[in-house]
């Protein structure tokens, strides 16, 4: 793997603002909340049984290859 | 451990953070969301197996990580799709030169190998340690740090030096830029 030599003040500069467009992209979503779905889907799942049933059906409801 | 409404709190309190992981690994919103999903089921049919006082969070970042790695080998990287399904899934959208700015990080981003894409968001965005990032991936820390370190040093090549072609689009982003898209 080929490093960027360049002057550490540079450097510095590029990797804080890698830093700070990856937590944006990040945050961004984050910001997002709880979509209802995953709220409901948490709330009515008695326990693992419910889990592991729903696993089952979407496996063969699945259409997907 | 039982499902107690305390630790359903706890789980639904990482969604956001289980979202933002699959997005930035998957680059596709439809897909990161089937992921959470499917993320949560498990978790919650396994969760006999979660030690209680462990770090939750990182247990399900786990749970997904795997989930996502084993859907991976299944099929190619849907590369010529990230863009678009993405962009769907802010909420606002950014100002046109904010927004090529993204495209271009999204893009490099996506052009890292898996290991580093992933040990990068894990670190540098997920905010979990070293040492939580290499329980997560299942690897030594140095191999974390080392990931993290190459990860940071290809986006930089390919944002902001010149001659990033020395490292070459992967034969996906080629086939994509080369119109073989769908």
């Amino acid at each position: 793997m080929k490093e960027v030599k360049k002057q550490g003040g540079l450097n510095a500069e590029i990797q804080s603002r890698i830093g700070h467009q990856l937590r944006a992209m990040y945050d961004d979503v984050v910001r997002q909340g709880v979509p209802d779905r995953f709220a409901e889907l948490i709330r009515k799942l008695d326990g693992p049984e419910a889990a592991a049933a729903q696993i089952d059906e979407t496996a063969k409801t699945d259409g997907r290859d | 451990m039982p499902l107690t409404d305390s630790l359903r709190d706890d789980i639904l309190a990482s969604v956001p953070s289980l979202r933002a992981f699959a997005i930035s690994l998957s680059g596709n919103g439809d897909r990161a969301d089937d992921l959470v999903q499917e993320t949560l089921l498990r978790a919650i049919a396994n969760i006999d197996s979660f030690q209680p006082g462990s770090n939750l969070p990182a247990w399900l970042f786990t749970i997904l990580r795997n989930l996502f790695r084993s859907d991976y080998r299944k099929r190619r990287r849907e590369v010529e799709d990230a863009e678009g399904n993405y962009a769907k899934t802010l909420k606002t959208q950014p100002a046109q030169n904010a927004h090529l700015e993204f495209e271009e990080f999204r893009n490099a981003l996506d052009k890292l190998p898996q290991d580093q894409r992933e040990a990068l968001i894990l670190v540098g965005a997920s905010g979990f340690s070293y040492e939580d990032a290499a329980a997560i991936c299942g690897c030594a820390v140095g191999t974390i740090k080392s990931r993290v370190n190459r990860a940071r040093s290809k986006l930089s090549a390919l944002l902001y030096v010149d001659g990033a072609e020395d490292f070459g689009p992967d034969e996906t982003v080629r086939a994509v830029i080369g119109g073989n898209g769908g």
